[in-house]
């Protein structure tokens, strides 16, 4: 006699838990209930990151490097299973690589993007970056494993906390993540992964006026709509593209900071 | 005996120390009644002109131009075409000349420039000679540099100049506003349309007189004067790839509004509301000139002025007896006279919004303190302030005043402090009074604020970035980082 295999409930994941969306709803995609996130839950996903913003900023690079690669590694043991929520295994090879090569990039980030500054006087003077804070990421639809990977990756290697809108037609390789990046070392907040209706929960988002960035990539005929809202508070935007990895993707979600101090005996 | 004779023909000893006028020569510059548009390396007669004046009397200067959509169209077009035949393929090398060039003519004529800024923005001669015209001379000079090395700014890319910028400035700090914009603009390759502030024109179209001089390409930069509207015209004009804009919050949002959903990019340098925060071990003679420094400094009229001051409760009465003895020293007057410290506000417009937010932090319940000071009897003029027993929900503790307005809060611990410095929609700079150098570090880093000041506040330099977080907008000017804004990574 075969076994009844037991099935997953899809959910949220929000401030390192799973809750269902608060509204009790659902939608169907890829043969299974996916949760349907609403504005409160937007909201609450926004306060769990604000949340996290200070400790994840503050960690060393080190060791928000050494958090990127043990996501990289978790995945590896789920590769089987996040193959059958995307495209296959070569997008899983490329999600999983991708972590590895932003986990690189943590503790070399002030090294290539800030500066030492000659400027004309006795004074000490340097540029460091630093994370922007809580950034909105809009994932696009396709492909729904590697292209939210390199929009969240680049965000948090920075030290981001993100708000994460999964592909909405392919939304379980995302609720796979959460269930990897819950035992990961990331702390919870960091990253947050809402399913559900992008055109009901992206302008929430992008308006919302404790997100200090938004990537819209994955925004489809919502842009300038997004771009709009965005201004309430002067949020970065980015325009995201599921297929890169630079330094330079990293640093559209950082500030620069520049210090002075007198030089003096 | 004979000693004695000696120190009697002396004078009597004065009972007051007042300072003798002494005004910088005003014919150093010679204005012109009316001033055109600059397009295409000509001068364009306006359709519609209005008055420019100088408001530490009120007297009229010069006409010039309202520029009208037609006239910013004649603009976007001459830039349009300066790029595309001959700007963006230039060797980088002759570009960086160029901008050498401009450096040294500014350097050359820079009393000239000093006086004719102290005119028509009011702020005091001592300031736009030792400050606005050196920094925007070697603005030119530091980004002139650049020009021929862009590879080595970004690693691994190659930058690529984005066409057309079009650059809208304010009237704080008129040409080194300019200079800000117009430098690393050129020597990323781009060409560029810039408009001055309504209040402050002249700076930028005597500017134009240098390109001449430094035989600039006509149509690469292109000069055209009036109020929002003709910014307006400027943002959404679809020859334009880039918008660069300074100023207040308010506008730099409906830019952000109005750019939404085109591929023009953007750069906004935003409002401030920075804190000076300083603590019990600060040198509090320094501490109080940085204080003075930080919001006195161009009567105010900076957007990362040090408008709020954070001291720490055990020092407070100290801080207060210093700041105020100090205050009356201060000199208020005559833009031009080079023992002025504090200068005329910019317009009517500014001093009415200034006046406005102060009583409100009268009627609040804040204690405003202000010296002694005889003000002249025209022009617009706002005494030095400084209001104590500020509640961090008044209206000045929270929104940019941009005149000499100082609002005091007291906090005990060092995460008080940083959570009062950080409570605002802003983050442009901010400062940091202490002598225990680990104490300076962890401030530096908690600050959420592009610019952090320590133990001195209010220097810049073109090899150091400046831009702000949060609702202060987005880019950096100065330094490598400046050249960002104006390349395409391919």
């Amino acid at each position: 006699m075969s076994r009844l295999p037991v099935k997953k409930t899809y959910k949220l994941y929000l401030g390192g838990e799973f809750p269902r969306s608060e509204s009790g709803r659902t939608y169907e995609a890829q043969g299974a209930n996916v949760a349907r996130a609403s504005r409160k839950d937007v909201r609450d996903a926004v306060r769990a990151a604000r949340g996290s913003f200070p400790r994840w900023a503050g960690m060393t690079a080190y060791n928000r490097g050494q958090v990127l690669y043990r996501i990289a590694e978790m995945m590896e043991a789920r590769s089987s299973e996040f193959a059958e929520l995307c495209s296959g295994a070569k997008e899983v090879n490329q999600a999983i690589d991708r972590f590895v090569w932003y986990a690189g990039w943590a503790d070399k980030l002030a090294q290539i993007l800030g500066s030492s500054n000659p400027v004309a006087g006795p004074y000490f003077n340097f540029t460091v970056p630093e994370p922007t804070g809580v950034v909105g990421v809009v994932a696009p639809d396709e492909p729904p494993l590697a292209g939210l990977v390199s929009r969240v990756a680049p965000a948090i290697v920075g030290g981001n906390a993100t708000v994460v809108l999964a592909s909405e037609t392919s939304p379980l390789a995302a609720v796979e993540l959460g269930e990897v990046l819950a035992t990961s070392d990331v702390p919870g907040g960091v990253v947050n992964l809402l399913t559900g209706h992008r055109e009901e929960l992206a302008p929430i988002l992008a308006g919302h006026m404790d997100v200090n960035a938004i990537d819209v990539g994955g925004a489809d005929g919502q842009l300038e709509e997004l771009e709009r809202l965005a201004a309430d508070n002067v949020k970065r935007v980015v325009r995201g593209r599921p297929d890169v990895e630079s330094p330079w993707e990293i640093a559209s979600f950082l500030e620069l900071k520049t210090v002075w101090h007198p030089i003096g005996l | 005996m004979a000693e004695l004779d000696r120190k009697q023909d002396r004078a009597p000893v004065p009972s007051s120390w007042e300072y003798a006028p002494a005004p910088e020569a005003r014919d150093l510059v010679q204005l012109r009644d009316r001033y055109g548009l600059f397009i295409g390396g000509d001068w364009l007669e306006p359709k519609e002109t209005y008055e420019t004046i100088d408001p530490s009397t009120e007297d009229p200067l010069a006409k010039v131009g309202q520029s009208t959509p037609e006239e910013v169209n004649l603009a976007v077009g001459a830039a349009r075409d300066a790029f595309e035949n001959g700007w963006s393929t230039i060797s980088p090398s002759e570009r960086a000349k160029y901008l050498f060039r401009i450096a040294r003519i500014l350097q050359e004529r820079a009393r000239e420039f000093a006086v004719l800024e102290s005119l028509d923005g009011g702020k005091p001669i001592r300031e736009s000679r030792d400050v606005d015209l050196p920094l925007a001379a070697a603005h030119f000079f530091y980004y002139a540099g650049w020009a021929d090395k862009l590879e080595y700014a970004f690693p691994n890319r190659k930058p690529r100049p984005l066409g057309v910028a079009g650059q809208i400035i304010p009237w704080n700090f008129p040409l080194l506003m300019l200079a800000w914009k117009i430098a690393p603009a050129l020597a990323a390759g781009n060409t560029v349309v810039l408009k001055p502030a309504e209040t402050t024109p002249l700076s930028a179209l005597h500017f134009c007189d240098v390109l001449r001089q430094a035989e600039l390409p006509p149509g690469v930069v292109n000069i055209v004067t009036g109020d929002g509207r003709a910014g307006a015209e400027l943002v959404k004009h679809p020859g334009v790839d880039k918008i660069a804009f300074t100023g207040s919050t308010e506008v730099g949002k409906a830019i952000q509004r109005e750019l939404a959903g085109t591929d023009k990019r953007l750069t906004l340098e935003l409002g401030g509301k920075a804190a000076n925060v300083i603590f019990d071990d600060a040198a509090l003679d320094q501490a109080v000139e940085g204080i003075v420094n930080g919001i006195y400094f161009n009567q105010g009229h900076v957007c990362c002025a040090g408008s709020r001051l954070l001291v720490q409760e055990s020092i407070y009465e100290p801080a207060i007896e210093k700041l105020k003895r100090r205050l009356g020293t201060l000199r208020v007057g005559d833009p031009l006279d080079k023992n002025t410290d504090v200068g005329a506000i910019n317009s009517r417009q500014q001093l009415d919004r200034i006046t406005e937010l102060v009583a409100s932090g009268e009627e609040e319940g804040a204690d405003i303190y202000q010296p002694p000071c005889r003000l002249p009897e025209k022009g617009y003029w706002f005494v030095p302030t400084v209001f104590t027993n500020v509640a961090q929900s008044y209206r000045i503790a929270q929104e940019e005043i941009f005149g000499p307005v100082l609002s005091v809060l007291t906090f005990r611990t060092p995460d008080e402090a940083v959570e009062k410095a950080n409570n605002t929609p802003y983050g442009l700079a901010a400062g940091v009074w202490t002598e225990k150098g680990s104490r300076i570090l962890a401030m530096a880093q908690k600050l959420r604020a592009g610019v952090i000041w320590a133990n001195t506040y209010n220097r810049f330099d073109p090899a150091s970035p400046f831009g702000g977080y949060k609702e202060s907008g987005f880019g950096r000017e100065g330094g490598r980082h400046g050249l960002g804004p104006y390349v395409e990574l391919e």
